[in-house]
């Protein structure tokens, strides 16, 4: 039975779906039990399972570092950030434990918990909500970053990441919590490292995900020419190939994120294209980025991150080179 | 050896203008009729703006707000205590102690409206911008109180925050710092009962937040927050201790009356009879009856200090409303750093020239 869903609605019909199955699986976080969360991403499942789903106290550290011990015990926690900047706070725990507990245990302790944050900008937040930090998760070995860009994708993604043996980091982008509904397949799993063709097309490749994504491909409608937009879905682990083919058949790149430019996942996209479609390339890959400079607060934020124009100008750059 | 008790604490409560207005005379602090009405004035200065911001919010001329109603008497009562030189060191919700240190609503507004602007602080303020992540600043007022020290001055910094924020791993390591660097602060733990949607309750099993200071080996104290001339006198004695070196924890308890911020719905998670019941202990109307009571308010008074207020708000927010149309987007590069590193530069020649055709590319 498939419904029409806003991600956000799609956020908490999976954790409903998760928790239903499996008796394992503990949601927590600020405000999610009694209030429901911030967004209400988990309205109503307090009601249905009070042994599962808890209210945490304001300390981010405490949350991601708890998750290692609940997972000690065979729990499966799905902890929510209250907003991707928070999860700095709790960033110590992610990367000296949670991240390493199945090597440093050579796969005797795992933590098989899925962090879920809001992130990115667009809904004219307060200072400091609207971080896109990928790349710094994507960066410690050890973690998988998810990054969905609709309901549908949501609920396969996340489906998949709850029941992943390892840590996940689930980026959900705020501005598309609203932003519309879509058709949601019940329990499907999309794997995580796969990457979707959003359109296809011969004469350009672009690579976006999250609210990037949808940018994106407002943004191609104005271009003239036949554009190839890869979502990859998973920051981490990243389809090189998916891109890499689309990139042999197009013969040019542009890579579109949020995130200030500087060691952006766009540098490691534009890495793997190098090392493996060099010679298919007819322009350098382009990048579409935030500035390597504070994400301003909302009088500015607009001329922060990328729009149509600036997604549009980037893709003629590349096929005008 | 056996065992044997061998460390005992107790927390002390302070209250000098109780709910049902009984004044304790003996506490009551040596404020002259002048330095009490203005401290009236602030309260409501405060309160009239946050009232003011929520319907600019609701206009859609400013963002998200949070509103600090019913919490002036704790703010204003703590930041009246200190010195022009000292600091203040604020979380978000700290208007009413903002104004009282000599931040303009303006600015207040200009924040509230997305602006960095609203962030600057005016030379010689001794104030720190607004901090968003909870419980972040107060290792900034540390820092500052033991500057100060290491300076050889007595200032003192005077920081904010919440219920919820006493979670977080940074004010354990503040408080704990402040001990051993004897660090010239104060720390005023508004509790207000709720962390957005968190009642106290599930925010810590401890009966007392003013106790938290007990394991960082420095003073903690509870007062009635709800009575400005309460939290004057205790902030006053704190001040003066941290003056010396001896920071103290305020747990000022106190009661938001609104919501959280303009995004909240409190209705979800508590009773308008509980509401109702903060609704008589506001701190504003306490002070206005023992103002009253004292023969140094009457009706006139009341309206001509209503007044000020409405005209300096109406000039403030029109300053507020002619900032906003001069931000330049481009001072997002300017202050990132203070020498631009040239693929800085090149990024913002881009920005200006529109996104031009290479212009996006920066090496
Ligand atoms: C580090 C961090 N985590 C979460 C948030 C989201 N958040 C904003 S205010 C708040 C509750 C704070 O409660 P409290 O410290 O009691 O202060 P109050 O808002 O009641 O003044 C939370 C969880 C945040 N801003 N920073």
């Amino acid at each position: 039975m498939a419904e029409q869903l806003r991600m956000v609605e799609a956020v908490r019909e999976t954790l409903r779906a998760e928790l239903d199955r499996d008796d394992s699986v503990v949601v927590y976080g600020q405000d999610v039990a009694r209030a429901g969360g911030v967004f209400r991403a988990t309205e109503g499942l307090l009601d249905d399972y009070p042994d599962r789903v808890f209210d945490a106290p304001v300390a981010e550290a405490g949350i991601v570092g708890t998750g290692v011990g609940l997972a000690a015990t065979g729990l499966r926690p799905v902890p929510e950030i209250q907003f991707q900047s928070f999860l700095y706070q709790g960033f110590q725990q992610l990367a000296q434990h949670v991240a390493r507990i199945r090597s440093r245990t050579r796969g005797t302790v795992t933590c098989p918990m899925t962090i879920r944050t809001p992130y990115g900008g667009g809904i004219h937040a307060l200072e400091l909500h609207s971080e896109s930090f990928e790349a710094g998760f994507a960066h410690v070995p050890g973690l998988k970053v998810v990054v969905p860009s609709s309901p549908a994708e949501t609920t396969g993604l996340l489906t998949t990441a709850i029941r992943h043996p390892d840590p996940v980091v689930f980026m959900e982008p705020t501005r598309l919590y609203r932003a519309f509904r879509e058709e949601v397949p019940d329990d499907h799993e999309i794997p995580l490292g796969e990457a979707r063709l959003a359109t296809e097309g011969d004469d350009v490749t672009v690579v976006a995900w999250g609210s990037m994504l949808r940018e994106t491909l407002d943004a191609v409608e104005d271009v003239d020419a036949s554009v190839e937009v890869v979502d990859p879905r998973t920051v981490y682990p990243l389809d090189t190939a998916t891109i890499v083919d689309s990139v042999q058949k197009t013969g040019r790149c542009v890579v579109v994120h949020e995130a200030p430019r500087t060691g952006g996942m766009a540098g490691e996209i534009t890495a793997r294209v190098n090392e493996e479609a060099f010679l298919h390339l007819e322009a350098p890959v382009e990048r579409v980025t935030g500035y390597d400079v504070p994400v301003p607060m909302f009088a500015r934020e607009d001329d922060y991150v990328p729009d149509t124009d600036r997604i549009a100008a980037g893709v003629r750059r590349a096929l005008e080179f | 050896m056996p065992r044997e008790e061998i460390a005992q604490f107790a927390i002390d409560s302070v209250q000098v203008l109780s709910a049902d207005e009984t004044v304790d005379e003996e506490l009551v602090p040596a404020l002259s009729d002048d330095e009490l009405l203005a401290m009236y004035e602030e309260m409501k200065r405060s309160r009239r703006l946050d009232e003011r911001a929520i319907a600019l919010q609701r206009r859609g001329e400013i963002g998200t707000y949070a509103p600090a109603i019913g919490q002036e008497a704790a703010q204003v009562g703590s930041a009246f205590a200190t010195a022009d030189e000292d600091w203040i060191v604020p979380s978000f919700r700290e208007g009413p102690a903002l104004l009282v240190h000599g931040v303009e609503p303006h600015q207040i507004l200009w924040y509230a409206m997305g602006m960095e602007e609203g962030a600057e602080i005016p030379g010689g303020e001794g104030a720190l911008p607004p901090a968003i992540p909870v419980g972040s600043q107060p290792l900034h007022a540390v820092g500052v109180g033991w500057g100060e020290s290491i300076q050889g001055t007595s200032n003192v910094a005077v920081t904010y925050f919440g219920d919820g924020a006493t979670s977080e791993g940074d004010v354990y390591e503040a408080l704990n710092f402040a001990g051993v660097y004897d660090a010239q602060t104060v720390f005023v733990c508004q509790n207000n009962r709720y962390a957005i949607s968190t009642r106290l309750a599930d925010q810590t099993a401890a009966e007392t937040l003013a106790q938290k200071a007990i394991a960082a080996g420095i003073e903690g104290i509870r007062v009635d927050g709800n009575d400005v001339l309460g939290v004057y006198r205790v902030a006053k004695e704190a001040i003066e201790k941290a003056r010396d070196g001896d920071p103290v924890l305020i747990e000022a308890l106190t009661y938001r009356r609104s919501m959280h911020t303009t995004s909240d719905d409190p209705s979800v998670y508590r009773e308008t009879a509980e509401e109702d019941e903060w609704e008589a202990r506001d701190p504003i109307v306490r002070f206005q009856v023992y103002l009253r009571d004292r023969g140094i308010l009457d009706d006139e008074t009341v309206a001509a200090i209503d007044e000020r207020i409405e005209a300096d708000l109406a000039a403030e927010i029109d300053k507020a409303r002619e900032g906003a149309e001069d931000v330049d987007p481009a001072d997002m590069f300017r202050f990132a750093y203070d020498e631009m590193p040239p693929s800085l530069e090149r990024q913002m020649a881009a920005f200006e020239s529109g996104g031009a055709p290479g212009g996006e590319t920066d090496g």
